[in-house]
């Protein structure tokens, strides 16, 4: 047994490092180190830097133009990204639609859509989650009826993450009703400039605009933009939800948020000294901080499974999800704590600036909130936390569905 | 990175598991724990001939020379056996305290008799006001003639009552909580002055409080160098930090394996427990703290040999904070689990939530830990990433 990394892994977390430090923007940067929404152009711009260096589809082997890394490679690329921090290439593109392509596409589809994919030349959306279809998601309902060279597609989509940025949307369909509900379901590509398509935005609890509903009104898709066989959709979902989850932990973001409180806390005046002296607050640091290196080295227990043994999902990337999400929105509730009174203002209300009031170093106070309050989310999405605990009871320990 | 195990390795894990399977069924362990002590000898011996005795210990002295790793399979089968035999406490704990001592020549005298299974030696270091702090020693050990005179009392010895010997700590120098001036004695458990109260514990062992009377110890005795024990103390009880991890780590897997079998077999409402969710959900909580415990257990062994005593003391402190709780947590949903049945003293599942809440109170609990680390820091705020 042995925790170190080997030498040509080390080297390759030192090339990040280097890399992220030349060539990420400082706009960019500035705007992460106090969690801020980036703009569309900053995305995009930030996407194609990697794509230039090859980096930005990590988990894409050469074949489809990715780097072809490992799991361990992945996982250190994002560990690093993470910590800097850094965005993530946007996971619509890369880790959903473009393997899914990739593996499921055809000749023309892969040559035509995954260099664009990569280099966000179109950005994507996923249309899965209906109003009436939410952690059962086979039981969705929007429709899909063949009408010669077209589909034509009615229905709702709802949390579509970036909707409003995006060119296209991939989906999942009905387009049997008759038979069991995972056996009748299409994956098909939507053009969202077609017409019928109206995205309405929902605003979240941290008051940012990132998720919409899709209403599909008659809209025609070609026979050609869809993925795989006819009714064969479900298959095509299911290897998108279990792909790379390698990162699904994300440690790097919980340190990077410690990180960010510890320097807050040492700032944040109580009294005659600082919040970081109370040992209250040192004390719940310090517990954050054991459950995140015993999960580090749980992630780095299955990450060596999977680069000894095989690639395949494993069920204990479950666990990494539920605590990982669990340490994320603790460290947040810290780092609001932290803030205490400076939370209290939202971002908006700080305009117009006026020269006479809204002392300009507290403005960060208005990041603090928004970040504990959208991390609600995360035990939400991507499988929720109860979910995860089915599939560690059903999957791991054998106990019945 | 890799977190499989060496051929050998796998060999030793297994040669101790079949132990565990043939001599420790809950009731073989029943019928141990009223044997002489509150154990087995025969199983000692099986221990002894098959060189588990001797896992820790240099070739020099007789011992086979392996690492933490190898220590920590070893716990981890105590651990799910709830083994009652005093391997922690002889070979890990005092001959971890040893081995961080005494001379070469001392090891080559004393370790032999230990690896061999003939002899008993016990740490005594805990005493009434000292709670988990090693450095807070009242006994003292006063020069005499051709050797030195021990008064004050230890608490907590378990497995006292069968010891051979002694590994005392007691001050020769400076204030009660000083660092420097404890020095380290081999006592004999004949010596005269020697006085003990022995009690069985929570946990189904025996151990004994220790009265020393003017007690008389040569100067050859002496372990290692006077007023300089304190750093060997430290060692031996981060070994003992991760054995106790691994053991943790052993009562829990076996403590889910139990309630998931009694979740399939319990039928109520007209059919088997197992199928509600409010019950699989805690099962899958309960893998989940299995799983970060067996992260720590496996850091702990890692981090042992570490030459950086800061980075050690840190891990091996975040270890048994975490250890304290997953093990408290697993125990009592085990418990809870099981309904009316685990809290009764026929089954296995209420004598591992024993041992389970022992472990913690042991070398410091989760809230003892925690403290030490938010003073010192924590684990991400003083070092930026390497």
């Amino acid at each position: 047994m042995d925790l170190r990394f080997t030498a040509e892994e080390s080297a390759f977390r030192r090339e990040v490092q280097a890399f992220l430090r030349d060539n990420l923007p400082d706009d960019i940067h500035a705007k992460m180190l106090e969690h801020r929404a980036l703009s569309k152009d900053e995305v995009v711009r930030w996407q194609r830097i990697l794509n230039a260096r090859g980096w930005a589809t990590p988990s894409w082997p050469r074949e489809w133009g990715g780097p072809g890394w490992n799991a361990v490679q992945r996982y250190i690329f994002l560990d690093e990204l993470h910590q800097f921090p850094a965005p993530e290439p946007v996971s619509f593109n890369v880790s959903m639609i473009g393997p899914v392509i990739g593996t499921f596409g055809s000749e023309a589809q892969k040559a035509e859509l995954l260099p664009r994919i990569a280099n966000l030349d179109d950005w994507w959306c996923q249309g899965f989650s209906e109003p009436g279809a939410g952690s059962d998601l086979a039981a969705l309902s929007t429709s899909a009826v063949r009408d010669g060279g077209s589909y034509v597609v009615n229905g709702t989509k709802m949390w579509q993450g970036m909707g409003h940025r995006a060119d296209w949307m991939f989906t999942l369909v009905r387009t049997d009703a008759t038979v069991k509900k995972q056996a009748g379901i299409t994956f098909l590509l939507i053009d969202m400039t077609s017409p019928g398509v109206t995205v309405q935005p929902i605003i979240t609890i941290d008051g940012r605009h990132e998720v919409n509903t899709v209403f599909l009104d008659n809209v025609r898709v070609p026979v050609a933009n869809r993925v795989y066989e006819e009714n064969k959709g479900w298959d095509v979902a299911k290897f998108l939800l279990g792909n790379e989850r390698t990162g699904i932990a994300r440690i790097g973001m919980t340190k990077y948020i410690l990180r960010r409180t510890r320097k807050l806390a040492a700032e944040v005046s109580d009294g005659d000294g600082v919040v970081a002296d109370d040992p209250a607050f040192q004390r719940r640091c310090a517990e954050i901080e054991v459950e995140l290196r015993a999960l580090e080295i749980t992630q780095l227990r299955v990450l060596a499974a999977m680069r000894e043994h095989s690639e395949k999902p494993d069920p204990r990337s479950s666990i990494l999800k539920l605590k990982g999400v669990e340490l994320r929105q603790a460290a947040s509730d810290l780092m609001l704590r932290v803030a205490g009174p400076l939370a209290l203002a939202a971002e908006d209300e700080f305009a117009p600036p006026s020269p006479t009031d809204a002392p300009a170093d507290t403005e960060w106070g208005s990041t603090v909130a928004p970040l504990y309050f959208i991390l609600r989310a995360a035990s939400i999405y991507g499988g929720a936390s109860e979910v995860q605990k089915n599939i560690l009871a059903q999957a791991v320990l054998g106990l019945p569905k | 990175m890799n977190f499989d195990l060496s051929e050998e390795q796998t060999l030793l894990r297994d040669a101790i598991d079949k132990l565990v399977l043939k001599e420790y069924s809950f009731e073989q362990r029943r019928k141990h724990s009223r044997g002489r002590g509150g154990w087995s000898r025969e199983v000692w011996a099986q221990l002894a001939e098959q060189g588990f005795l001797g896992l820790p210990f240099d070739e020099a002295s007789g011992g086979l020379g392996y690492g933490p790793v190898e220590s920590m399979l070893v716990m981890e089968a105590v651990g799910r056996g709830l083994m009652l035999e005093p391997y922690l406490d002889c070979v890990l704990l005092a001959g971890g305290v040893l081995r961080a001592a005494a001379t070469s020549q001392q090891l080559e005298a004393w370790v032999p008799p230990i690896v061999s299974g003939e002899q008993l030696v016990v740490l005594a270091c805990g005493e009434k006001q000292s709670r988990y702090r090693l450095d807070d020693v009242a006994t003292t050990a006063t020069a005499q003639g051709e050797g030195y005179r021990l008064k004050g009392s230890k608490i907590a010895l378990r497995h006292g009552e069968a010891a051979d010997r002694f590994l005392v700590s007691a001050r020769t120098s400076g204030s009660r909580t000083a660092r420097d001036g404890i020095s380290l004695f081999l006592v004999d458990a004949g010596s005269d002055g020697l006085r003990q109260r022995s009690y069985r514990t929570q946990d189904g062992l025996r151990a004994i409080d220790l009265m020393f009377d003017e007690v008389l110890v040569p100067e050859s005795h002496v372990v290692g160098t006077i007023g300089e024990a304190a750093s060997a103390l430290e060692r031996g009880a981060q070994s003992a930090i991760a054995a106790l991890a691994a053991e943790a780590v052993g009562c829990m897997q076996a403590m889910l394996d139990l309630t998931v079998d009694y979740l399939k077999q319990r039928k109520q409402f007209g059919g088997p427990i197992s199928r509600f969710q409010a019950l699989q959900h805690q099962a899958a909580e309960m893998l989940v703290e299995v799983e970060q415990a067996r992260s720590m257990a496996m850091l702990a062994a890692l981090v042992l040999d570490d030459d950086d005593a800061a980075e050690r003391e840190r891990t091996l402190s975040a270890v048994k904070a975490l250890i304290g709780r997953s093990g408290r947590f697993v125990a009592e949903r085990a418990v809870q689990l099981h309904g009316g049945i685990g809290v009764t003293e026929e089954a296995a599942v209420g004598h591992y939530f024993k041992r389970l809440t022992m472990i913690d109170l042991q070398f410091g609990d989760s809230d003892f830990h925690l403290s030490k680390l938010a003073a010192g820091g924590g684990l991400i705020g003083r070092a930026e990433r390497a």
